[in-house]
């Protein structure tokens, strides 16, 4: 549970953060993604990463495609939009001005 | 862009389930793949399920999506009740069809304005007065000299603009033997600019063809005669048309959608006002007179003054005018100039068609609407009926967390998917019938034009027809079915009786409306058999009726040896010769004076006619003799029964005199005859005198005859079959009488009854579909409180009710709604029939049997729909209900 809750409210960010770096991800890939780049710290649960892809499809920041995978099955892989970019640039300045406030209030105490 | 997504995933609602189970378990391969523990993986993801769920409802528009599933359960719904189903979406689409072809029909007649520019600023003249028998009239013609002024003194405030009626006329387009008819009308010079309208070619009537009498010899046509009578041929300019003894040159065509003012008639042509030689006639009312605000003149201040002002304008006239009062007593004088001028808005137009079907359309549409009513009701309990049934499910619906909106969106998706269906029907029903119904208003060679579109406020009112059907069927069901408790209902029902007790309002309610209409439906059938049967005092059978014209008036000579010539013809039994045919919508009175004395208040009505003009009609002497050859007007007279009552109470009036008008020439009565409707088969019976076709002057010389009516009596059935051979006989002898027009006097007879027929045809057709609803209605009402009650009636039976209890206990309360319902109905249409009594003819709201007829046709209906119900309550075994219960 600590792991999901570090996680509250920033997986947004942390999808769009790593489509930004590698576009055309299916889901399982982002989830793998989002493990290994925070060193198994961040993980985010499959019962909350799909419908957080779908919202932010419907809300166009991101584009699905289908994809034939080797095997033979179809794979669902999501990549950017231009509106995808901005709210990229809108989050990670809102992520700062937050985790400046904290470490603030950290050395203040 | 994602809306739209949405609604297509709603949409395609299945698909993007499985598009959604087909990402996770490509999400859960990869993971094996990666190598991790297979249950591992699926406990991570928990409930596939409720996973799909989650992401489904974020990919789909949540209340479209119910609305959806609604929409075909609703539609499920009906298919499985298919029988039910198809009968309401038939009742309902007959009751929308037939309001909303009530709606076009009146919209279009009354409504709706003219196609001109400023037409809210439209009035029409007229003054009203106390006519004839002391009723009081209208009277809507006015003088050109009068109009002229009152067009000078209103000229600051208003434009005044006359307009005569178009009138079917005889016309002549090249020979003098291809004579056609075309409604022609007479306007003034500034309709056309004042009404804002642009020529479709060529030039329109304008202000400066008012110049003089006889100096603006130039017709404008209607785009619709250039469009159907010339093929829109632009050549058209400058031909010349010929109207009695006048030429006009045609200089222009009017716009597309400019009729007249005259609303039902189309004007073919418009001619100049001051080509029209009554135009400079002190004392010949022709014309109406119209009234144009000027744009931004404030009506609240300017019109009442305006009216006083005009008013005194044309009292002025009238008691200066040397020619109006010939012959007539101070006191006609006093009542002619006794008379209040009023403004009527007239941005709808005016016309005769109008005047004599407000009433009549209205009274449809009422029956429209009640049909409706009571399919609605009917439909309404079907689906009580249905939700009294479904309250099972109704309630488990609510114990596993529906909301009660989504309860009453389910019940109104199921009625409107029934009123959408019935409206498609309604439509088609609508496009039809209304141009139908237009059809038989007027008699088939003359029909009543309308433009009847289809357009925003038609669809309008079907949009708002549809919503408030909607509401009417679904929502009280609907609020029924919501309030359900779900503990009760899931242990067996609460109370059992309310769906019936509503029903048994809805009964009562629907009685009510049944009986208005067939109450109504039957005082307008009575007053057309009562109109059809009149003793007509002449035969109508085999007469041919040829209205012919001179150019120029011809002698009576003339005239009678034409009458000669066709008596010689093969299959004509016997001809005859008057004025104007009887029936025929021509009525001409005249004063009387007897033996020098003072007019009557009352004049008579009179015909000239020819000898023999009697037998040929078949109409009896009841004493004194037939003309003879050698009698002339003035000097020999017959008159009718009525006359001889009102002018000879208690004499035998041959041998009395009487004159037309004082110092008038003497005519002697040698003869008297029966009554015999004159001109209108509605109006009583009228004092009516003959006199001899020959007319001589006060130097006794013969006096010619512009037009008369040649009358045939044929050998065969059909006497049209000769009109063609005797209209070429009368042309061939080259005399300079021709026909005009080609009638029978039973068809004279029928067009009188025209409206009354039509207004009887459909009453009786909506009594006829509304007995039929509420027949069906009370049946499945009554058949689902038997079915509701077996249980009850099971009891009753065992423990040894009476057959005759049990068809109490069924039946009582129904016929008391019954009753009640129908003394509402009775009384209601006491009600309305006092908004359209002018309509009915030698028929009362209160005759004994206008009441009768409808009580027992409802009564006989009630009977034959609650026998099944009443026999399957008889038939109930009670040992079987015992047992399953």
């Amino acid at each position: 549970m600590a792991k999901t809750d570090a996680l509250q409210g920033s997986l947004d960010l942390l999808v769009l953060k790593i489509l930004s770096r590698r576009p055309r991800l299916h889901g399982y890939a982002i989830m793998a993604a989002i493990a290994s780049t925070s060193g198994e710290v961040l993980r985010a649960e499959e019962g909350s990463l799909y419908p957080a892809l779908y919202r932010m499809e419907e809300a166009g920041w991101i584009r699905a495609e289908w994809i034939k995978k080797d095997s033979g099955r179809r794979a669902r892989v999501y990549q950017l939009t231009s509106a995808g970019k901005k709210q990229l640039g809108v989050e990670e300045s809102r992520w700062q001005s937050i985790s400046l406030a904290i470490n603030r209030v950290l050395r203040e105490v | 862009m994602s809306l739209w997504s949405r609604i297509w995933n709603t949409v395609q609602g299945e698909r993007l389930n499985r598009e959604i189970d087909e990402e996770l378990q490509s999400h859960i391969e990869e993971a094996i793949t990666a190598g991790r523990d297979p249950k591992e993986v699926r406990r991570a993801f928990g409930c596939t399920l409720r996973a799909r769920d989650a992401s489904h409802s974020i990919r789909v528009v949540g209340w479209l999506e119910s609305l959806l599933s609604d929409i075909s359960f609703g539609w499920r719904q009906l298919c499985r009740n298919n029988i039910t189903s198809v009968a309401a979406v038939l009742s309902l689409g007959l009751g929308i069809g037939s309001s909303v072809a009530a709606f076009r029909l009146i919209d279009a007649l009354l409504w709706r304005p003219l196609p001109i520019s400023g037409s809210g600023r439209l009035y029409v003249l007229s003054r009203k007065m106390i006519g004839l028998y002391d009723k009081p009239a209208e009277d809507n013609y006015w003088a050109t000299p009068d109009f002229k002024l009152m067009r000078d003194a209103a000229k600051e405030q208003a434009d005044l603009i006359a307009i005569s009626d178009a009138d079917r006329t005889d016309i002549t387009w090249s020979t003098d033997d291809d004579m056609e008819k075309a409604h022609v009308a007479y306007v003034s010079g500034n309709m056309f600019p004042n009404f804002g309208l642009e020529p479709a070619l060529g030039r329109l009537l304008a202000p400066m063809d008012d110049r003089g009498p006889g100096l603006s010899p130039y017709a404008v046509l209607s785009w619709d005669y250039w469009n159907h009578r010339f093929g829109s041929d632009p050549r058209v300019l400058g031909r010349s048309v010929h109207i009695g003894d006048q030429t006009f040159e045609i200089i222009g065509v009017g716009p597309r959608d400019f009729t007249g003012t005259e609303k039902g008639t189309v004007t073919d042509i418009f001619l100049p006002l001051s080509m029209n030689r009554l135009a400079t006639q002190q004392s010949v009312s022709w014309h109406h007179t119209f009234l144009m605000l000027k744009p931004g003149v404030d009506r609240a201040t300017v019109l009442e003054p305006l009216r006083q002002h005009l008013s005194a304008v044309s009292r002025a006239f009238e008691v200066e005018c040397s020619t109006c009062y010939r012959g007539m007593t101070q006191a006609s004088i006093d009542r002619f100039l006794n008379k209040t001028l009023v403004f009527n808005p007239a941005g709808a137009g005016i016309s005769d068609l109008q005047k004599d079907y407000r009433r009549s359309l209205g009274i449809l549409g009422l029956l429209a609407a009640l049909v409706l009513l009571i399919a609605c009701v009917n439909v309404s309990n079907m689906m009580t009926a249905q939700a009294g049934a479904r309250a099972q499910e109704m309630a488990l619906r609510i114990s596993i967390g529906a909301g009660r909106r989504r309860l009453v969106q389910l019940i109104l998706c199921q009625s409107a998917l029934l009123a959408l269906l019935a409206s498609v029907l309604g439509a088609v029903f609508a496009a039809w019938s209304a141009p139908f119904v237009l059809s038989l208003i007027n008699p088939p060679d003359n029909p009543a034009r309308l433009a009847l579109p289809a357009d925003w406020p038609v669809v309008l009112f079907g949009f708002g027809l549809i919503l408030l059907v909607v509401l009417l069927l679904g929502l009280l069901p609907a609020l029924r079915a919501s309030a359900v408790r779900p503990v009760a209902a899931l242990k067996g029902g609460e109370d059992p009786h309310s769906p019936r007790r509503r029903m048994r309002g809805a009964i009562a309610l629907q009685v009510a409306f049944c009986c208005l209409v067939l109450f109504l439906s039957s005082l307008f059938v009575a007053s057309f058999q009562r109109l059809e049967n009149r003793p007509l005092g002449f035969s109508t059978d085999r007469l041919l009726l040829l209205e012919t014209v001179t150019g120029k008036g011809q002698l009576p000579v003339v005239w009678n040896q034409t009458a000669e010539a066709l008596r010689a013809s093969p299959g004509v039994d016997s001809v005859a010769i008057s004025g104007w045919p009887l029936l025929g919508r021509i009525h001409i009175n005249s004063d009387i004076s007897i033996n020098g004395a003072p007019p009557s208040p009352t004049p008579a009505w009179f015909l000239n006619v020819s000898p023999s003009w009697l037998s040929t009609m078949k109409t009896p002497l009841v004493s004194g003799r037939d003309f003879l050859p050698d009698d002339t007007s003035p000097g020999a007279a017959i008159v009718n029964e009525t006359f001889a009552k009102t002018f000879f109470p208690g004499q035998d009036p041959v041998g009395h005199t009487f004159e037309r008008g004082a110092n008038q020439p003497l005519n002697k009565i040698v003869g008297v005859t029966p009554d015999t409707p004159y001109d209108d088969l509605r109006e009583p019976n009228r004092a009516v005198f003959y006199v001899p076709f020959d007319e001589i002057d006060g130097q006794s010389a013969p006096k010619a005859v512009d037009f008369a009516t040649l009358v045939i009596h044929t050998d065969a059935q059909n006497p049209l079959v000769l009109a063609a051979s005797l209209r070429q006989l009368i042309a061939q002898r080259h005399n300079g009488l021709r026909v005009s027009n080609i009638t029978t006097q039973l068809d004279l007879f029928r067009n009188q009854t025209i409206r009354e027929r039509l207004i009887a045809m459909l009453a009786a057709f909506f009594a006829a579909v509304a007995l039929l609803l509420a027949g069906l209605g009370l049946y499945a009402v009554l058949n689902y409180s038997v079915l509701q009650r077996r249980r009850e009636i099971g009891i009753r039976m065992a423990i040894g009710s009476t057959r005759a209890g049990i068809v109490r206990i069924v039946t009582l309360d129904v016929f008391v709604m019954i009753a009640l319902g129908g003394c509402a109905g009775i009384v209601l249409g006491f009600g309305a029939s006092r908004y359209v009594e002018s309509l009915f003819y030698q028929v009362k709201a209160t005759d004994a049997d206008m009441i009768a007829s409808p009580t027992c046709a409802m009564l006989l209906t009630a009977l034959v729909a609650t026998l099944p119900a009443v026999l399957r309550a008889l038939r109930t075994d009670p040992t079987e209900i015992l047992r399953t219960e």
